[in-house]
């Protein structure tokens, strides 16, 4: 059998990729293509090779890299440069760049080792999550079109996209403000409980009787950077939330705050007492400890996606047949632009040339290029797969067919707004009843003393500060989005847990959503094959990266290819190879010279002709995703469900066969009536779950009160949404709605818990008998049962419901 | 006993320090980035013979 040379020989000694009979060898090192071989000598004649020591084989195909030289030139144009950079002075300049090549300690190596390749480079710095490099440079040595050159010579090409051009709110993982805050918090509250110990233990005394005033007056003064920076937060929204005449939870909060402090003021200065100050740091920094738990975010992966983190910063132009490489935003109707293979069509244009292949992979999720021919018109977010292709731009790139999207209404509006928050239900009857007993009991003890009665005022107030009843919801909304991060189900925020547990009907996304283009069902018609002849298109397909390949590959399965003295692929035509003189076409009819092409229904063909004669052909139609129907039929029992395509309805009955009669179906939707008809069923007062992949749904996935994002690979892309789920967990759906929902009773268990301390705490204050030690243990004590409470009830929750199957697992 | 008046001075500037040190680190970026220190840390220092090339002179390093 061929093939058995040993692989580590003839693997590429930059990307360890098989090297083919045109492998080039230098140094005694085989590289599998000119763009592999220059990085290594790059990085040799830097003295850089490390880089290859650090892990075997860390760098990356430069195969199918394009090499124009001219492709960076809308670097030199000031204006984008400009927007580029984060900072410059006269001598440096600050950039970062997202790499998405980034992978490996190599390229954590090489990237903060750039400075001794180039000497204009004074310091890079990488940030492997995030795929991100820092780099400061000094302009006058190095341009930013030469720094970016560089980079690409070196195989770590940045990846700049139209949106890099908007002025990026710089997203930081952890909130430092809030940290800053806890800080604080902790600081004072850890100095204040020392100075509280005397009166802990009051009835020792331990420590002479002078210290006390003393202890009382610092305590006064840690008590002031609490009140005044650590609470801060919770006056601006409490006071927004009164300001539209509603209660949130922060407003009984910062009635405790004010009471707590005013008092012990009062004690401490009046009385010469031991005040609440201690009770006072310690709820800050509970309170705050809570909201950064909630916090929790997943920095690899973004959100906020539009169009514009996909489509490119420059297009080249073509003026007078000279090729000219501008930035997008200077693009004006009626340009002539020429998009290469591989590169995305930015605008609606009509097509100039005889032919294209436009992959829609991005806008609809299906991956199998769709023909063009001249004079067609093409939607933007296409990609073209062979041939250069010559386009008159019709629209600007910001009002096509699928950006338009964008300008709609439904992107201005925030969701978080749309689900009044539990806690907030509750803390308004919360805050009522606090003061409507803290009045009654007030009223009471005032004809018989004045003080006593301010005394038992303050002492409800301070004790029913819903300390616990404000952790309940972030911790266990926190742990909850923990669970389902370490399932590959990442949401965007906790907010979203709760919306997601009131959802009652399901709208799908067809393609590349309920159907995996991995998942194909293939058909070969015509002569069976033989082994050999399974053989030799192995070795075709496998050199192809074009989807339909792929999947006569997987369905080829594991066998041994044959090798063959010439194999070359035709983009977006076919594959030809040569074996034993006989040559092979595998591709589209005409590729393959067939006379009476058959015609299906659906799905694509691809004919396979050996010598001039037709074997036969492939029928690959796509395939549901794994256990989809089983996903449909246990969501129908609660759910309403929908299914929105663009495609036509020629699949209608091999779905419902497959998914079920329950669904609504509804075909040829384009972006815009995707949106609207999420609107209508929202409109209709139902609560929806939009679950959609390509950019077609982003408009959906917007307007819907939760929308989910499927990806296969979730760092790589996925249109704006509420949550970004990987694929390989589709099949949890149903669990994931059943446990946000679950965990929405978790908080409500946990609201019962908390309103038992406040029971034991109010019977307490109003007979007057509540002090500062009482406080000082009680607000702890309900504040870490209510986070022990909901943290294992979720974690016992989500291990029976089988969502946790090792906690190691990330 | 006069002592703890200096002891909850020395303290509270120390837990102040401390605090101040916590802030330059957060403000320096440390917490945001848990990752890539922990790759960096086992680079070796540059060493220049590299058993892959011979010594070349070089200017800009």
């Amino acid at each position: 059998m061929p093939n058995t040379i040993n692989t580590e020989k003839t693997k590429c000694y930059h990307c360890g990729e098989t090297c083919e009979n045109d492998a080039l060898a230098i140094d005694d090192k085989i590289f599998c293509c000119q763009g592999c071989k220059l990085v290594y000598e790059v990085l040799s004649e830097n003295d850089m090779c490390t880089y290859y020591d650090l892990g075997a084989h860390p760098g990356e195909s430069q195969k199918e890299k394009s090499s124009r030289s001219n492709r960076f030139d809308y670097l030199k144009d000031p204006e984008t440069a400009k927007k580029l950079l984060d900072f410059q002075n006269e001598t440096e300049s600050h950039v970062t760049f997202y790499i998405p090549l980034i992978h490996c300690a190599s390229c954590i190596w090489l990237l903060e080792n750039l400075y001794q390749i180039h000497p204009g480079i004074t310091f890079s710095r990488v940030d492997f999550i995030k795929k991100k490099v820092q780099i400061k440079f000094q302009h006058q040595k190095i341009s930013l079109q030469e720094l970016v050159s560089l980079l690409s010579t070196i195989g770590y090409e940045p990846k700049i996209s139209l949106s890099n051009l908007d002025k990026k709110a710089q997203s930081s993982s952890v909130d430092r403000r809030t940290v800053k805050r806890l800080a604080v918090a902790g600081f004072c509250f850890g100095n204040m409980m020392l100075f509280s110990v005397p009166e802990y233990f009051s009835e020792v005394e331990l420590i002479a009787e002078n210290f006390r005033g003393l202890f009382n007056y610092l305590n006064v003064l840690l008590a002031i950077p609490v009140v005044t920076y650590a609470a801060s937060d919770y006056y601006i929204s409490a006071w927004n939330s009164v300001k539209q005449r509603r209660i949130n939870m922060d407003v009984p909060i910062v009635l405790g705050i004010a009471t707590l402090f005013v008092y012990s003021l009062w004690e401490i200065f009046a009385h010469g007492n031991a005040g609440y100050m201690d009770s006072l740091g310690g709820l800050l920094f509970f309170l705050l400890l809570g909201k950064i738990y909630q916090q929790k975010t997943f920095s690899a992966l973004e959100f906020d996606r539009d169009y514009k983190s996909y489509f490119p910063i420059a297009v080249t132009k073509l003026v007078q047949n000279q090729e000219e490489v501008i930035p997008l935003t200077k693009l004006e109707v009626g340009d002539v632009i020429l998009v290469r293979d591989e590169e995305l069509i930015p605008a609606d244009s009509l097509l100039l040339s005889d032919t294209a292949h436009i992959d829609y992979s991005f806008v609809t999720g299906e991956e199998v290029p769709v023909p063009k021919r001249k004079g067609e018109l093409i939607y933007a977010g296409g990609r073209q797969k062979g041939e250069p292709i010559l386009l008159t731009i019709q629209k600007s790139p910001s009002q096509g067919y699928l950006t338009d999207l964008w300008n709609n209404e439904s992107f201005e509006k925030s969701k978080d707004k749309l689900l009044e928050p539990l806690s907030n239900k509750v803390s308004g009857i919360f805050t009522w009843t606090v003061l409507s007993i803290a009045l009654i009991a007030f009223l009471f003890w005032l004809p018989t003393d004045l003080s006593f009665a301010i005394k038992v005022l303050a002492s409800v107030l301070i004790v029913a500060c819903p300390c616990a009843l404000a952790m309940s919801t972030p911790f266990t909304l926190g742990n909850t989005l923990r669970i389902f991060g370490r399932d590959k189900f990442y949401l965007k925020n906790a907010s979203v847990v709760e919306r997601l547990a009131l959802v009652d009907t399901v709208v799908f996304d067809k393609t590349g959503t309920l159907t995996d283009p991995a998942r194909a069902q293939i058909k070969f018609y015509g002569e069976s094959l033989s082994e050999e002849t399974k053989a030799i298109l192995k070795s075709m397909v496998s050199r192809s990266t074009h989807p339909l390949s792929n999947r006569i590959n997987g369905w080829l399965g594991n066998i041994t290819g044959k090798k063959l003295s010439f194999i070359q692929e035709e983009k977006g035509k076919g594959i030809k190879g040569i074996y034993l003189g006989q040559e092979i076409r595998l591709g589209s009819a005409s590729f393959c010279a067939i006379k009476n092409p058959v015609s299906h229904r659906e799905g694509n063909l691809v004919y396979l002709s050996i010598s001039g004669v037709e074997l036969g052909y492939f029928h690959i139609l796509s395939g549901l995703r794994a256990k989809a129907p089983e996903v449909i039929s246990s969501l129908e029992q609660s759910y309403e469900l929908h299914l929105l395509s663009g495609d036509h309805a020629h699949e209608l009955n091999s779905l419902k066969q497959n998914l079920g009669k329950s669904i609504y179906y509804h075909f040829q939707q384009n972006p815009i009536e995707k949106l609207t008809y999420l609107q209508s069923l929202n409109e209709d007062g139902k609560r929806t779950l939009m679950i959609g992949d390509g950019l077609n749904d982003a408009g959906a996935l917007q307007e819907s009160e939760v929308g989910i994002a499927i990806s296969d690979r979730v760092s790589h892309f996925s249109p704006a949404s509420d949550a970004i789920l990987d694929a390989s967990s589709f099949s949890k759906i149903p669990k994931y709605l059943d446990f946000a929902k679950k965990s929405r009773n978790i908080i409500k268990a946990s609201f019962g818990l908390s309103f038992l301390y406040n029971v034991v705490g109010i019977s307490l204050a109003v007979q007057g008998i509540l002090s500062p030690v009482i406080c000082a243990v009680l607000m702890p004590l309900s504040s870490i049962s209510v986070v022990v409470f909901t943290t294992l009830s979720t974690n016992a929750l989500a291990w029976k419901m089988g969502l946790i199957q090792s906690k190691t697992e990330k | 006993m006069e002592v703890i008046f200096l002891l909850i001075g020395v303290s509270l500037v120390l837990a102040g320090s401390f605090l101040y040190l916590f802030f330059k680190a957060v403000k320096s970026g440390q917490f945001e980035d848990d990752y890539t220190p922990s790759v960096r840390i086992l680079f070796d220092n540059h060493k220049k013979t590299s058993k892959h090339q011979p010594i070349k002179p070089k200017s800009n390093e």
